[in-house]
């Protein structure tokens, strides 16, 4: 096992240290926490979506591990002008993709995200990679809370 | 002439199977021993045998197992009884663990004399589960909980915990050691303080007793509760102590076997004192070993003990101060066995996943003591914790791999 290699890759560690799209907006048409209480990993993500479904924009604040908040940053990233269902389909993929070593995910459809592959070697940690997904499944469903335990 | 060996316990490793490992390919170092204990051999193999050669239930039937079963099983109070300096055997009673231990008298000394405006002082270092047991009973009574806070420094207020104390206080429930900062809490003057006022002493000795001698009769506290498995025991075992009288007005919380002398649909006779507290079968084989782990730390002995786990504290404290971005979180004056502190720009899980990697085995989180973060202003700490089996070079090896989570994150 080779640490740098499997979880604290250079991309992982650039946007755990600087945040993309990192802040309270303005507006937002959807939003929700999510929350692990045993980490005391915290974030608030915010999504706005067009009459047509579509995120046109998406926001976090908050703090946690490493791997939280660069999961969030780069799945953010990766949201801006998808339809919300094809968001649920990446949910859908990228967890998969961390916690089935055996799944045949779509390396196109996770681009960056694929930093996050060999995160199923460490099962304590996947639950970080995945906590802001589950935050922004549920603000798409109208809920306001995503707990990871 | 030599000069004395690194760790005068040295030949002690040998006795702790679960040592001999890698992890990651390196060689193990647990440093989680207040979380949990790693255990010697003669443990191990006292469950072992239990449950290889006798295996039969306690108090009931006449064969010979039964019969064997029931003079382990209660030869292990003894032991209990006699590490703890109890007047009777029957004031050690087996719960299965400080947790339960806590609940049981919240829950049944609760009844007995805990009522609405009563008060019960705790301090802001307890863990969950000196806490919680407290508000369900604050629910249940009406009764009032009140929280002594710490200094920053991690030391208890002492001002503040005697002004709470008042004529209302009938139960003062306070950690021996913070299992997260590591604060040696004067329980013997605490106990002489909540007895002036009137109330009782429930001392918490998990992290306590596997570091430093506890004699209830000496500190003359009414009730002390402590866990198997963080005494090199197993899990699912633990004791709380209690005085005599006090036990003896205090009613049953839990029915079943073991706890009655004759049951009728109409009228039930409850056993005699340690019985009534221990309904349903034992965790025999978890008293047996508990009692096994107690003789191999009187054959080490506290002195021993005490003496090698401050030398490797004062090494540990030394070397971590040592690293630039390395914060203490806590400076007790009176610190035992265990270290929290923080890595500049690591959170804790990040250094916890990354030293697990270096073969360092340590706990990041909250450790059960929430309102202790929330003192600080953290949701998490590192927490660095040793018993006799560590060593200097695994201090050693807890720094280099803090150096190199260092350069991960650098």
């Amino acid at each position: 096992m080779n640490l740098s290699d499997d979880l604290y890759q250079e991309i992982i560690l650039d946007h755990s240290r600087h945040p993309r799209r990192y802040g309270c907006p303005l507006d937002h048409t959807h939003c929700a926490e999510g929350k692990n209480p045993l980490c005391g990993d915290e974030y608030q993500v915010y999504l706005t979506l067009d009459d047509e479904g579509v995120v046109r924009d998406a926001s976090f604040e908050g703090s946690g591990c490493a791997i939280s908040k660069a999961s969030t940053s780069l799945m953010l990233e990766q949201l801006i002008g998808k339809h919300h269902e094809e968001v649920r389909a990446l949910f859908v993929t990228f967890h998969d993709m961390v916690t089935n070593p055996e799944a045949d995910h779509d390396a196109t459809a996770l681009g960056k995200l694929a930093a996050f592959s060999g995160i199923w070697k460490f099962p304590s940690r996947v639950k970080c990679a995945i906590l802001c997904w589950h935050a922004v499944r549920n603000a798409l469903d109208g809920h306001t809370t995503a707990s990871t335990e | 002439m030599t000069p004395p060996p690194d760790n005068p316990l040295l030949d002690l490793r040998d006795r702790f199977p679960c040592l001999d490992q890698t992890v990651h390919g390196k060689p193990l170092t647990y440093l989680d021993t207040a979380a949990t204990a790693l255990k010697p051999t003669c443990v191990i193999e006292s469950l072992a045998h239990h449950y290889r050669l006798v295996s039969a239930n306690i108090h009931r039937g006449v064969h010979t197992l039964s019969e064997r079963a029931t003079a382990d099983f209660e030869r292990a109070r003894t032991t209990v009884q006699t590490h703890l300096n109890a007047a009777h055997s029957h004031e050690i009673i087996f719960t299965s663990g400080t947790t339960d231990s806590i609940n049981l008298v919240a829950q049944s000394y609760g009844q007995l004399a805990i009522g609405a405006g009563d008060e019960i002082l705790i301090t802001e270092m307890e863990h969950h589960s000196n806490i919680v047991p407290w508000q369900l009973l604050r629910e249940r009574s009406g009764a009032v909980l009140r929280v002594a806070p710490m200094l920053d420094n991690g030391d208890l207020d002492r001002d503040a915990f005697r002004a709470a104390l008042n004529a209302r206080t009938r139960l003062v429930a306070v950690t021996a050691v913070s299992n997260a900062l590591g604060t040696v809490n004067p329980v013997a003057e605490l106990t002489r303080e909540a007895h002036a006022a009137g109330a009782v002493v429930l001392v918490d000795a998990a992290q306590a007793l596997p570091l430093q001698a506890m004699d209830v009769q000496a500190l003359d506290c009414d009730f002390l509760a402590f866990s198997g498995h963080k005494v090199f025991g197993p899990t699912g075992i633990g004791v709380l102590y209690g005085k005599n009288d006090l036990l003896k007005a205090m009613p049953p919380v839990k029915g079943g076997g073991d706890m009655i002398l004759s049951v009728t649909f109409d009228q039930t006779t409850y056993n005699e004192l340690p019985h009534i507290f221990e309904a349903g079968t034992a965790h025999i084989a978890g008293a047996i070993g508990l009692g096994r782990a107690l003789e191999f730390v009187n054959a080490v002995g506290y002195p021993a003990i005490e003496a090698h786990e401050s030398a490797l504290l004062d090494h540990a404290l030394t070397a971590l101060q040592a690293i630039d971005g390395v914060r203490l979180v806590g400076t007790p004056a009176q610190r035992k066995g265990i270290v929290s502190f923080l890595v500049d720009a690591i959170h804790p899980h990040d250094l916890g996943t990354i030293l697990d990697g270096e073969g360092v085995a340590i706990r990041a989180g909250h450790h059960c003591a929430q309102p202790v973060m929330a003192h600080y202003g953290v949701a998490a700490t590192a927490r660095a914790s040793f018993s006799i089996y560590n060593t200097r070079d695994d201090v050693d090896r807890l720094v280099a791999a803090i150096r190199a989570a260092q350069e991960i994150f650098a």
